[in-house]
């Protein structure tokens, strides 16, 4: 059993963005980088099929952009992957979801994947396209947003997430490509040994140019913060004092206080 | 200007987002088009010209099924935009469309802007303005961005379509409701919910005395239900529960979208946050920039006074 699970970095989210020169992009100086969440259930489910298998399944953690995503990959070697894929690309974030989807597919030719998984969405740019257009260049079966997932004899068996406390029972085939929602499993965390041994484990390195034969279908104009609307009240300093404060809104501005 | 307006429909009836994009249609100016796979019953409320598929013969959303009678449909006539709203069933079927037609996707629009579209990033804190570079594009709206429209009393003109089913690649075997709903939020007066920010398990109890304190129900995000801090019938958002409670007070919560539009129409909303810039301040009439954890203390001790 072939497993590929296409991993992204993406900034924590609790930073101060701030919108690069170009105004196109955020800055990317200054940014702790992590492994998007949505991947890490990607992984964790990839590594309990290979579990599951007993061992004879064989995992690729890829990762497209600059060298900083070598640590991703690296995290999802320690997770259990078996060999890393690093698409290098200074500037990923110029390609649109198109282009990464494609790249991949470019990356995957040949190589018969039984499995691949993603994350339903990265948490920088957030479009859930890339897992679903890749299975559509490659002509497999697709499944998003899962928060089950069980194999047995190349058949999948999941459930999908709908809304409001809902979801959806889906039967497929392999080879197929699946996102994975939050909470489809619980990721682990590497151990230090894992982590000593995933330094061991084959890296390859292929330009984004390799892959790349197709033309933006989205551009960027302009990047900016949200209009604040600014009705809100803003409470800040001393704890002590603040709390008297919202004592008081809430008297005078709710029926809840009485 | 002609615009494709995917409509979602299941278990025999149409999802109230459909008129979201109605008004979204609006805002363009677009000449409206809809397409359901569906039943006439469920569309009656629908003015316009509406391709009808029925859910009898194609079964509840099925992502092939329903790709193909797209693409037999965008084969009638020309369409600018072909519409979903960014939901599951959209941002499962839109990319694959997009993929068919090779044409551009725009996902989870929140505005217009000349013809080009504004969507968000990074959790919100930021947003892009992009734009389609291919005649024909796909795009998905933000759930609940675009005020939707006053059902109309116009009767419906149906183009009945159909096709010749084969075996899809992912069959759909039913449904399943998540959980059992055990607390029902939506009639709690008062919702005091933890997100992420309170950092540990152990500090739910405080999050949990503040809510007694205002006689209210203790409620939680979703990475806090995913750590298991918090059991699950007590997530508040899209894939929760919808609440609108006098008074929801949000602590330690960042604000992802998903949460916001389960919580957004409350009557008054506390954001307790030592990120200022953190985008549930959008939504806040009151936001506490402070330590949940040292505030949270502090206020009840005041509210046992």
């Amino acid at each position: 059993m072939k497993i590929l699970v296409c991993v992204k970095q993406v900034p924590d989210m609790e930073s101060r963005f701030k919108v690069n020169r170009e105004g196109v992009w955020y800055d990317e100086l200054d940014l702790a980088y992590k492994m998007n969440e949505y991947d890490e259930f990607a992984l964790e489910q990839a590594v309990r099929v290979k579990e599951q298998l007993g061992n004879t399944a064989d995992i690729t953690v890829l990762s497209l952009g600059p060298d900083r995503v070598v640590e991703a990959i690296k995290k999802g070697l320690a997770m259990g992957g078996d060999r890393g894929v690093h698409i290098k690309d200074d500037h990923p974030w110029q390609k649109d979801p198109w282009q990464v989807a494609s790249v991949i597919a470019g990356f995957t030719r040949g190589k018969n994947f039984d499995l691949i998984f993603t994350g339903l969405q990265s948490m920088d740019r957030g479009s859930a396209q890339v897992g679903v257009l890749l299975a559509e260049l490659l002509g497999v079966a697709c499944a998003t947003t899962l928060v089950a997932f069980e194999l047995k004899d190349d058949v999948v068996t999941s459930r999908r997430e709908l809304e409001g406390g809902m979801c959806a029972v889906l039967k497929f085939k392999l080879p197929a490509v699946v996102t994975c929602q939050l909470g489809l499993n619980i990721p682990r965390y590497p151990t230090l040994p894992n982590i000593m041994k995933a330094r061991q484990k084959e890296l390859l390195v292929f330009p984004v140019t390799d892959f790349l034969v197709e033309e933006s279908l989205v551009v960027t104009e302009r990047m900016y913060p949200p209009e604040k609307k600014g009705h809100g009240l803003v409470l800040e300093g001393d704890v002590n004092e603040i709390a008297d404060k919202l004592v008081g809104v809430l008297k005078e501005k709710t029926t809840v206080l009485t | 200007m002609r615009a494709l307006l995917v409509c979602e429909y299941r278990q025999g009836k149409l999802l109230e987002s459909t008129y979201e994009l109605l008004a979204f249609a609006d805002l363009l100016a677009a000449e409206k088009v809809m397409l359901l796979v569906g039943s006439e019953v469920a569309a009656s409320k629908l003015g316009g010209r509406v391709y009808l598929a029925d859910a009898g013969v194609y079964g509840e959303y099925n992502p092939d099924l329903h790709k193909r009678l797209i693409l037999d449909t965008v084969q009638k006539e020309h369409f600018n935009y072909i519409v979903f709203v960014h939901s599951s069933f959209g941002w499962d079927l839109a990319p694959r469309v997009a993929a068919a037609l090779k044409v551009a996707q725009v996902s989870e629009i929140t505005g217009v802007q000349d013809g080009k579209f504004e969507v968000p990033s990074c959790n919100s804190k930021l947003r892009r303005l992009v734009k389609p570079t291919t005649a024909q594009a796909v795009l998905t709206i933000q759930a609940g961005a675009f005020s939707p429209q006053d059902q109309v009393n116009a009767t419906p003109q149906f183009e009945h379509i159909s096709m010749q089913v084969s075996t899809p690649l992912v069959e759909f075997i039913g449904y399943e409701a998540a959980e059992k709903k055990e607390v029902d939020l939506a009639k709690a007066e008062v919702i005091v919910s933890a997100g992420r920010g309170i950092g540990k398990k152990e500090n739910v109890a405080t999050i949990a005395a503040l809510a007694g304190a205002l006689s209210g129900e203790l409620g939680a995000t979703r990475p806090v239900v995913d750590s298991g801090w918090v059991e699950h019938t007590r997530q508040v958002g899209s894939s929760g529960q919808t609440v609108s409670p006098k008074l929801y007070v949000a602590c330690g919560i960042s604000g992802a979208i998903q949460h916001i539009a389960g919580m957004k129409r409350s009557g008054f909303i506390v954001a307790i946050n030592k990120d200022r810039d953190a985008p549930i301040g959008e939504v806040a009439d009151v936001l506490v920039v402070a330590d949940v954890m040292q505030f949270v203390p502090a206020l009840l001790a005041r509210l046992k006074k």
